[in-house]
């Protein structure tokens, strides 16, 4: 993406005042103004018609003016739609699987590129986006470990008053259900063929995998 | 939801997706976006100005005027706009607050216009952005004061639901409330008055008569004094047991500041009287004396200006504290080198270093007594040095003092002021929460309840259930939670099947492995605290055993149920099965019960699903509308808190019951806040 276009306004001032106040010079660097790739290129890149990528691009900058959401940011929007519970681990994890460049912040391109794979990717699509979201370290397995804080962060989101009551051991055991399932030859990891094949075996997950076509 | 995120909701929704491989129970249907019309800009004439925006941004709060159908009654048809006679101005603000989701409060606008045009829009005024929250609530304020010194003042006249102790106590704390208080209150200050001035002249030495001594005018009259004084304390004792008589709490009274220095005012008098005229107490009766000077603090009542300076004072006591504290440590600093200095000189007056602090104190304060002056070189070197010291000592914390009183006494007023709106402001978004996780839990509900009645109802219930229609938003935020719930696993808590429902009728509490694991598990739900509390104290009852014979009765009862509702075979997903075998279960049946507020023409359901109603219960159908709520009730009471006493909908009122006058909202509610008397418990199974 060499289209992209970070501006730091302050930085060029900076450069002809030369203000020697570090403090200062943190602030107005961190005024970051992102602007996207232009429609049509965005258009061939995603699977998102003109009109689509409009209505996204202004909920994405009505919430974000700057043009990239920052790891704060989208763990309180995220939040806000799980009040009973505490989003912000799972916000995180989420946060590392849109942001491909692992540049600390999402940016519209970002965004658009993950939401046209969960929406309107084919069913391979999604599940190597889902398997990217629970290998945490991206080095290509899921260890139980790995599976165990994602676990942890999605229970975490019910919060406490659930039926029944959540006890410790819970995601634990939800781990071992699906280590039993997914991990075919037993070596305590998942790699992405051993979760693509035992998930495309498994009619629950391929017919909830066509869920949320219609979102947008 | 906050609606303010809305845009994000597809996105969150997408994200979804990461859950679905995690999860083991089938995923429910997301709702069907009907609305396929493109996004449209939208005129709207505000007296002749025309703003223009998205549908979508109108929508973001459907429970507005803009956001909700009810902006079609200003549609004018010819123009194709929607017009409105209010205010432009004001209107920017409203706009702005759909735009960006904060609502702001613009300054120069009137108060009271703006709480108009907040109002006409729907939007309620608690969601003002931090920003502006503060200004607002201050002119609120401001203006609620103006009307109510207003009124107050025409309240005065007519108070006759007052008992006389609340008049007494009011006329006591307001003097100009009537005549007599204010009677009063002139009688007690110039009592206290005279009793100051008693005992300043006392001490005064009259003229001398026949005999040699000078003696002071309290000695010399001493009945005329002695009379005066009782006279006082008289009035001082009757004042201070009528006001405790009248006070509202008797104990903060006595606590009060006030209360104790009038005990202490009259006090001496009374141990006076007490005591003997002894040669060895009269030191301490004539120390007790000094005490009587506390009656001139009894003018505080009587002076705002010295209840604010006692405030301050207490609200500066640190700053007091270290100016005392600084001072100390000069003092005694002077005072040695002062000692040391003056040792060598002879008839020196500093004999030691207490005795320099005189010295040092009088110096320092520059008041220079002189009785006590520096002879050597090397003391009146010191001696200057202190001088000069303390000018700068005593100069410095003063102005500081100072002005510390006005800042505190201001910070007070602001910080309590902040910690009003903080409480509230807390709150709104504990309210806010709550109110989007109930919002769930109903729909939640009403889905079970469509589903259910589906099957048991006739065209018209789904008519009356459907009347209040939830947003699309709504519905998908809900869906979201949905899917969030089933994502998550319960190991050892079976549901119903989905496929299989008779062949088993055994204990649905087998632990399976393998396969068929995935159709007995179990989802965690989203419950309201209520319930969630009344579940935790129920594992903790669980070991209590099982009762009373009636609760066999139950068994059976919930035993012929289930058999007969599962041959009708009724998937309902979220529901747990009430315990066939209870009997190892304990006390921890489960009912599923729904709660019907039939009207008349719906009773011909209570009828349908007679399984449990008795006709007493019938009688109890009494009211006029189709409120509907549902409730997961589990019953480890023992039947005896059931209003009949026996029977399956045993589950016990947790909520005292409404009046039945209570006008019924068209809207559907959920269930820990409603539960009438005139509840007709259905098990459904």
């Amino acid at each position: 993406m060499d289209a992209k276009r970070v501006e730091t306004v302050s930085a060029r001032v900076d450069a002809a005042v030369s203000s020697t106040d570090s403090v200062e010079d943190e602030l107005e660097l961190s005024a970051v103004r992102h602007r996207p790739e232009g429609l049509e290129q965005l258009e061939a890149q995603t699977r998102f018609s003109r009109k689509e990528l409009q209505i996204l691009y202004r909920g994405f900058k009505n919430e974000c003016p700057s043009g990239v959401v920052n790891e704060d940011t989208f763990k309180d929007i995220y939040s806000q739609f799980f009040p009973q519970g505490d989003a912000s681990t799972y916000a995180h994890f989420l946060f590392n699987a849109f942001d491909t460049d692992h540049n600390g912040s999402v940016s519209f391109e970002d965004f658009v590129m993950g939401l046209s794979i969960l929406l309107r990717g084919t069913v391979q699509e999604k599940l190597n986006w889902a398997f990217n979201l629970y290998d945490i370290n991206k080095d290509g397995y899921i260890t139980k470990e790995e599976m165990l804080d994602i676990m942890k962060a999605i229970y975490d989101m019910m919060g406490k008053c659930t039926y029944p009551v959540l006890k410790e051991e819970t995601p634990r055991q939800h781990v071992e259900v699906f280590f039993q399932k997914m991990d075919k030859n037993k070596d305590g990891v998942v790699t992405i063929d051993e979760f693509i094949d035992c998930c495309q075996n498994d009619e629950n997950i391929m017919r909830s995998m066509h869920l949320f076509e219609n979102v947008l | 939801m906050a609606t303010g995120v809305a845009a994000w909701l597809p996105f969150a929704r997408a994200a979804a997706i990461g859950w679905m491989p995690v999860a083991n129970c089938p995923m429910p249907i997301a709702p069907r976006d009907n609305s396929k019309k493109q996004d449209e800009l939208i005129i709207l004439n505000v007296s002749g100005r025309r703003f223009q925006t998205w549908r979508t941004t109108l929508d973001r709060y459907p429970d507005t005027l803009l956001g909700s159908s009810e902006k079609d009654f200003f549609y004018n048809e010819e123009t194709k706009e929607y017009f409105f006679d209010r205010d432009p101005d004001a209107f920017r603000s409203i706009l702005n607050f759909y735009r960006t989701g904060k609502l702001h409060y613009p300054r120069h606008e009137c108060i009271s216009a703006y709480d108009e045009e907040l109002t006409f829009f729907g939007i309620i005024p608690e969601i003002i952005g931090d920003c502006c929250y503060e200004e607002y609530k201050d002119r609120k304020r401001e203006n609620l004061e103006r009307l109510q010194d207003d009124q107050e003042e025409n309240m005065d006249l007519k108070m006759p639901n007052m008992n006389f102790r609340e008049t007494m106590w009011r006329a006591f704390e307001n003097p100009h409330t009537s005549t007599m208080a204010l009677v009063f209150y002139y009688v007690t200050g110039f009592f206290i008055a005279v009793s100051v001035i008693t005992n300043v002249v006392e001490t005064v030495p009259c003229g001398a008569t026949a005999n040699q001594k000078d003696m002071p005018c309290g000695e010399r009259y001493t009945v005329a004094f002695f009379c005066m004084d009782t006279a006082c304390v008289m009035i001082f004792t009757v004042e201070y047991l009528l006001r405790l008589f009248a006070a509202p709490s008797r104990y903060r009274f006595m606590r009060s500041v006030m209360s104790i220095i009038d005990v202490v005012a009259i006090l001496p008098y009374y141990i006076g009287l007490v005591m003997t005229n002894n040669e060895d107490v009269s030191g301490a009766f004539v120390t007790l004396r000094v005490f009587r000077v506390f009656r001139i603090f009894k003018f505080s009542r009587h002076s705002q200006g010295l209840r604010i300076l006692g405030y301050t004072l207490k609200s500066c006591a640190s700053e007091l504290g270290f100016l005392l504290f600084s001072l100390t440590m000069a003092i005694i600093i002077f005072a040695t080198v002062m000692f040391y200095a003056e040792k060598g000189s002879s008839s020196s007056k500093f004999t030691s270093i207490p005795a320099s602090f005189w010295y040092t104190i009088v110096t320092m304060t520059t008041l220079g007594y002189g009785d006590m002056v520096p002879k050597t070189i090397a003391g009146k070197i010191f001696g200057s040095i202190c001088s000069l010291s303390g000018v700068l000592v005593i100069a410095l914390p003063v102005p500081v003092i100072v002005s510390n009183f006005s800042r505190i006494y201001h910070q007070n007023q602001r910080a309590d002021k902040r910690r009003a709106q903080k409480k509230a402001r807390l709150a709104r978004i504990r309210i806010a929460k709550s109110g989007s996780a109930n919002a769930f839990l109903q729909s939640k509900h009403n889905g079970l309840l469509n589903e259910l009645l589906e099957l048991t109802g006739t065209e018209e219930d789904e008519q009356k259930l459907t009347q209040k229609s939830i947003s699309l938003l709504e519905s998908q935020h809900h869906h979201l939670l949905h899917c969030l719930e089933k994502t998550t696993f319960s190991y050892g808590n079976l549901c119903r099947p989905v496929q299989q429902d008779t062949e088993d009728t055994g204990s649905y509490y087998s632990l399976r492995t393998g396969q068929d694991l995935d159709h007995h598990v179990k989802a965690h739900e989203f419950v309201d605290e209520q319930i969630y509390e009344q579940n935790c104290l129920e594992t903790a009852l669980q070991t209590y055993p099982s009762r009373s014979p009636s609760v066999s009765s139950h068994d059976s009862s919930t035993r012929t149920c289930c058999s007969r509702k599962r041959k009708r075979n009724v998937p309902l997903p979220n529901t747990s099965l009430p315990t066939t075998h209870s009997t190892h279960q304990g006390p921890l049946q489960e009912l599923s019960a729904i709660h019907i507020q039939c009207g008349d023409p719906l009773s011909h359901t209570a009828s349908r699903s007679n399984l449990n109603l008795k006709t007493d219960e019938s009688s109890r159908i009494n009211c006029k509308s189709g409120r509907i709520t549902t409730a997961i009730i589990s019953l480890p009471t023992p039947p005896a808190l059931t209003p009949d006493g026996d029977g399956l909908h045993g589950p016990p009122q947790r909520r005292p019951p409404r009046p039945p006058s209570h006008p019924p909202p068209l809207s559907i509610q959920t269930t820990t806040s409603s539960a009438g008397a005139n509840i007709v418990k259905v098990s459904a199974l």
